[in-house]
């Protein structure tokens, strides 16, 4: 327990041993922590960055949908308008057109009427002249009588 | 326990160390029959007598702690750790974190002694753990194989930390540190004020003051060698004393041990603390 010349060896060789240390032992072991540490941050940070990312093209997919959909049902619609229309118009045109077929076919009916109406008064007139004829053959003379067959036939 | 030896000279035994010294007549040890003899044989050296035993361990377990450190220190890999890796770097954060928790200001030297000084004293005190006797007779083994002397008369004290000369060479280097870092960063004058405007600061109070604070200084390193010294001096007596209690050392030995653990955990990291906290005011310009 007597304080001798040990102390002056260990002396020198704690400070040996805390140089070394100092030299060769804290400086790689304390820059591979750190350098960890380092990459650990940034890897967080990066995770971190595409978990916004992510969150940010969620919510973009989301927008974009709700906007497609919108667009749809819009087209939807007017599609449906447009539909509604074309239907209507059809039926408006189809109605004209019956209009005018019915219109031109009573026209034409009465066009037909008219000139069957002419030629039967012309038989009768040829008819009723034949007939005069025949009656007054013996008794006028065709010839002299003429005028007057022509303004019955006028009248007819 | 040895047959003839009574439980003084058994507990003397194992609380001697193995000396050496050059005397007139060439290199000495100290061993012999009896104790008396054992430690005339280096009277005449005086001063410069070598406690082997504690330089032995001491160094072998420093330059473990310092090869088992530089060799991870050398193949450490930034990515994913290895065990020793991850077991050393966990110590090394320990001890870093505390230095930074309480050593504000830039100096590469503070953490690199703080973990010498937590490790080499931590692997010292662990020497305590060793059964008490195993060491002491394997060197008796050897030494008698060797040159032939009765191994009973061989000794051996294995836990360099018991060793006072051991903890004021570290608290004497503490020491120096402290002189050296109050004197770069305060001055010459900045250090004497400090030591004489302190605590009160009056001229009438100079002497008072210079009383104080060379107490407080000077009580440092010998607080931090006592310190050290007598915990783990009682601890290694109590194992010894459990060693002589025959069959009923086997009860006791093991909850001492298990206590034990924890004191050479403390020791080592008071003495590391406090050695940072010493620098830390050693800094500090008032």
């Amino acid at each position: 327990m007597n304080i001798n010349a040990t102390l002056i060896g260990q002396l020198i060789a704690f400070m040996v041993f805390v140089w070394f240390c100092m030299k060769y032992v804290w400086p790689p072991l304390l820059a591979a922590i750190e350098e960890r540490q380092k990459k650990i941050a940034d890897g967080l940070e990066a995770s971190e960055r595409a978990e916004k990312d992510l969150e940010l093209a969620q919510q973009k997919a989301t927008e974009q949908l709700k906007e497609a959909k919108a667009q749809a049902a819009e087209i939807i619609e007017q599609a449906k308008k447009r539909a509604n229309q074309l239907v209507d118009e059809e039926t408006q045109k189809g109605h004209a057109e019956r209009e005018k077929i019915i219109a031109s076919g009573y026209a034409e009916i009465e066009a037909e009427r008219n000139r069957a109406k002419e030629e039967l008064r012309k038989h009768v007139a040829a008819l009723a002249v034949a007939g005069a004829q025949q009656i007054l053959q013996r008794e006028i003379d065709a010839q002299a009588h003429n005028d007057i067959v022509a303004k019955l036939v006028a009248e007819l | 326990m040895a047959a003839e030896q009574t439980t003084q000279e058994y507990i003397l035994h194992h609380l001697t160390n193995a000396t050496m010294c050059m005397t007139d007549d060439g290199l000495k040890f100290s061993h012999g029959k009896e104790l008396e003899h054992a430690s005339t044989v280096c009277q005449e050296a005086g001063f410069w007598v070598w406690n082997i035993d504690t330089m032995g361990w001491s160094i072998a377990l420093g330059v473990l702690f310092l090869w088992l450190f530089r060799r991870v220190a050398k193949s450490a890999t930034t990515g994913v750790p290895g065990k020793t890796q991850a077991f050393i770097e966990i110590v090394v954060e320990f001890v870093n974190t505390n230095v930074r928790d309480t050593f504000h200001g830039r100096n590469n030297l503070i953490a690199p002694l703080g973990l010498t000084i937590f490790v080499w004293v931590f692997l010292m005190n662990l020497m305590d753990l060793v059964p008490v006797d195993l060491l002491p007779w394997a060197a008796g083994q050897i030494a008698n194989a060797a040159t032939g002397v009765d191994p009973h008369n061989v000794y051996m004290k294995v836990v360099p930390t018991t060793d006072l000369n051991l903890t004021l060479a570290l608290a004497l280097g503490v020491f120096f540190l402290i002189l050296f870092y109050s004197i770069k960063v305060k001055g010459v004058g900045g250090f004497i004020k400090e030591l004489t405007m302190q605590p009160f600061n009056h001229w009438s109070m100079i002497p008072v003051n210079f009383i104080l604070e060379t107490v407080t200084l000077l009580a440092r390193p010998f607080s931090l060698a006592l310190r050290l010294f007598g915990n783990l001096y009682a601890g290694e007596l109590i194992f010894i004393l459990i060693a002589t209690l025959g069959l009923w050392q086997l009860p006791l030995h093991f909850p001492w041990a298990v206590f034990h653990i924890l004191v050479i955990v403390l020791q080592a990291f008071i003495f590391m603390m406090l050695t940072v906290v010493y620098l830390s005011l050693a800094h500090e310009d008032h």
